[in-house]
């Protein structure tokens, strides 16, 4: 299983992904902690939750992100496909609020695909990029011990198969630990709808 | 060799400035706008023989002389009008210069020959001037302040030597003084420049400032005074015409490309890079069509700007053809020679392309980058600058854990005190509170009013729920109630 998951994670360069549920943000920083360059956030400039940098300090230097404000979705998905394809950054970020189309998403692909870097899009629960490679839920797990524990569900996979992990951020060695999931899952109650 | 001078005045630059685009038969004026009152700033000959002067009230004005067409004045114009006059001079001496608001200062010495000597000279102005719808009075001297004087009160040539002789019948004012001085000379009897220079200096020292005696030495030659020719700004535009119109993006997009490297070329003898580029197109049915260029660092090299233009060109409406395109660079700094780097990048350029590129599409403004700023107080503790202008190099801190997500806060339905709630709502939904981890006081900055902190202390607490969900919640003890300020995740 551990092998697995270090197979997935840091998501495959070169693709674009998407992230829902409430540790999406959380996969995000993680993920961009993990890859290393630049991170470009883009996010429509009307969304009321913002990015805090000096939480993303436990992740990555907040020195390394750009944050872009746009009008709209087309807008947002207009400048993910610029920065993908320009292969100056890592890892590009963007919001979005309504689900991305097919040919868009195919757009976004091939862009990443020649500045081989890797695009994460952050969905509302039940929306998503239908072009996209990997698809994953993030929930904080609670549990009485660990107040970062995570779970991490792959929901949609064209490479492999779904999966879900326990996980929290190793803040000193900056990189995703992946929790014994038996020994953890006995104790947290199910995560709630 | 003597030095020789040649003031040229121009008695109505503002009116003559705005008549020369848009003629008007008969009395003009020119009017500027003091407090809530217009005054005649400057006006036509036809106005002025209809008994109308400078500085008298529009209303006035307009009661004496009905059909009195007026504008307004625009002094920024009439400088860069006269600027443009100082640059036209400078086909009779390289040492031209703008002397005052209403004239010009030219060095002729040792250039008079070419014209054919200083008469012929003093002919050729007067005549390019005249055709140029410009009443111009010049006269020329050994010293800026003679020729200045001549120019104002006697216009003329001043054989070389014989300045004291021209200027002795000039009245006082001929010295560039001020009225309060001049009127204070001719209350002693002092109306003429010889009855000055007939009295002893001390004497005139005594009873006047030594700016009196400055200007009077001056124009007598007996104090040096310099012309000082117009510094010329580098000028960075270039233009092209077409024997025919154009439309193709291909081709405006060849065009720019040679108009790039000229303008490229420019800007690196000068070791200086351009921030905003503006690709201005004149079409066939005269309209003209600006695209400006922000680039996120200083640049100069043709082809990365080129690649640049791309989408921005693109989206020129060619309409029935390009006549004709201008390119000129807006901001220009100093930008030195640099190391180039691997694939002929210097390091970094890639991303500052990226957001120049972004910038294009969504307004360089919209994209930044976060610096940390010494605040307790959450929501102050990085600002935003814009990414043009680079990565700032200082120390992030995390000294109390912090959301991910911060939003403006939320209220919450709970009447607890102290202790975060054990159930509590939020966003329509139901939580169960199964750990939390506080209180962590913050007082709100009581130097800065800010209307969020005006319920006071805040106690904050992170908020473990049994639903999964991580809250960054507080609670308000001087105005009670919880509210929810972040998600951890």
């Amino acid at each position: 299983m551990q092998d697995a998951f270090s197979t997935i994670f840091p998501l495959q360069r070169g693709r674009v992904h998407d992230a829902s549920g409430p540790g999406a943000p959380f996969f995000a920083a993680a993920l961009a902690g993990m890859t290393g360059g630049t991170v470009l956030w883009i996010k429509p400039a009307w969304f009321a939750e913002e990015i805090n940098p000096v939480a993303f300090s436990a992740f990555f230097d907040p020195r390394d992100i750009i944050l872009a404000r746009t009008a709209d979705q087309t807008e947002t998905l207009a400048a993910a496909e610029e920065g993908l394809r320009s292969g100056a950054v890592g890892l590009v970020v963007m919001e979005v609020d309504k689900p991305v189309e097919l040919t868009p998403g195919r757009r976004l692909q091939l862009a990443a695909e020649s500045g081989r870097s890797i695009g994460l899009s952050l969905h509302p629960e039940g929306a998503g990029n239908q072009a996209a490679t990997t698809r994953w839920l993030c929930k904080p797990l609670f549990s009485a011990s660990d107040s970062t524990l995570q779970e991490w569900s792959i929901i949609k996979n064209k490479a492999g198969t779904n999966n879900s992990w326990a996980v929290r951020w190793d803040e000193t060695a900056r990189r995703i630990h992946m929790v014994s999931e038996t020994a953890e899952r006995a104790g947290s109650k199910g995560p709630p709808g | 060799m003597k030095r020789r001078v040649v003031s040229i005045w121009f008695q109505r630059l503002p009116s003559e400035r705005v008549l020369r685009a848009r003629p008007v038969d008969g009395p003009f004026a020119v009017t500027l706008n003091e407090g809530n009152h217009d005054r005649l700033y400057d006006l036509n000959r036809e106005a002025e023989g209809q008994g109308l002067e400078r500085g008298m009230g529009l209303a006035d004005a307009r009661a004496y002389v009905p059909d009195l067409v007026t504008r307004p004045a625009d002094i920024d114009a009439d400088r860069r009008f006269l600027t443009m006059l100082a640059r036209w001079a400078t086909r009779y001496t390289p040492h031209a210069g703008l002397d005052g608001e209403d004239g010009l200062v030219l060095d002729i010495t040792g250039a008079s020959h070419l014209f054919g000597g200083e008469a012929a000279m003093l002919e050729d102005m007067k005549e390019r001037l005249a055709r140029a719808r410009l009443s111009a009075k010049i006269g020329i001297a050994d010293t800026r302040g003679a020729a200045w004087a001549l120019a104002h009160f006697a216009p003329g040539i001043a054989p070389p030597g014989k300045t004291s002789a021209a200027l002795g019948p000039l009245s006082v004012s001929a010295l560039r003084i001020d009225d309060k001085t001049a009127t204070a000379l001719k209350r002693l009897g002092l109306n003429t420049i010889a009855d000055m220079t007939a009295l002893p200096r001390a004497t005139l020292a005594r009873r006047f400032d030594m700016a009196l005696i400055e200007r009077l030495e001056q124009a007598l030659g007996t104090r040096g005074e310099a012309v000082s020719p117009l510094s010329e700004p580098p000028h960075y535009g270039v233009r092209m015409s077409f024997p025919e119109p154009i439309g193709l993006v291909d081709d405006v997009m060849a065009a720019l490309s040679r108009l790039l490297d000229t303008l490229c070329l420019r800007l690196k003898n000068r070791e200086a890079g351009a921030r905003a580029i503006m690709l201005s197109v004149e079409r066939v049915d005269q309209t003209r069509q600006n695209v400006t260029l922000r680039l996120a660092r200083p640049m100069r090299e043709a082809p990365r700007i080129l690649r640049l233009f791309e989408r921005p060109v693109g989206e020129i409406d060619a309409g029935f053809g390009i006549e004709r395109i201008r390119l000129e660079a807006l901001d220009v700094e100093v930008l030195p020679a640099e190391q180039i780097g691997e694939g002929g990048l210097v390091e970094g350029e890639a991303l500052d392309d990226l957001v120049t590129r972004l910038g294009a599409r969504i307004g360089l403004d919209n994209i930044v980058r976060f610096q940390p700023v010494a605040s307790h107080i959450p929501e102050r503790g990085f600002t935003e600058n814009p990414a043009a202008y680079g990565r700032v190099d200082t120390e992030w801190r995390m000294d109390h854990p912090r959301p991910l997500r911060m939003f403006a806060p939320e209220p919450v339905t709970s009447d607890a005190a102290r202790r975060p709630p054990s159930r509590f709502s939020w966003r329509r939904m139901r939580f169960e509170t199964a750990a939390s981890c506080g209180p962590e006081r913050i007082a709100p900055e009581w130097w800065r009013p800010d209307e969020a902190w005006r319920t006071g202390l805040r106690d904050y607490w992170r908020v473990e729920t049994r639903q999964g969900l991580r809250l960054w919640m507080f609670h308000t003890p001087q105005t009670p109630g919880w509210f929810v300020h972040g998600l951890f995740a």
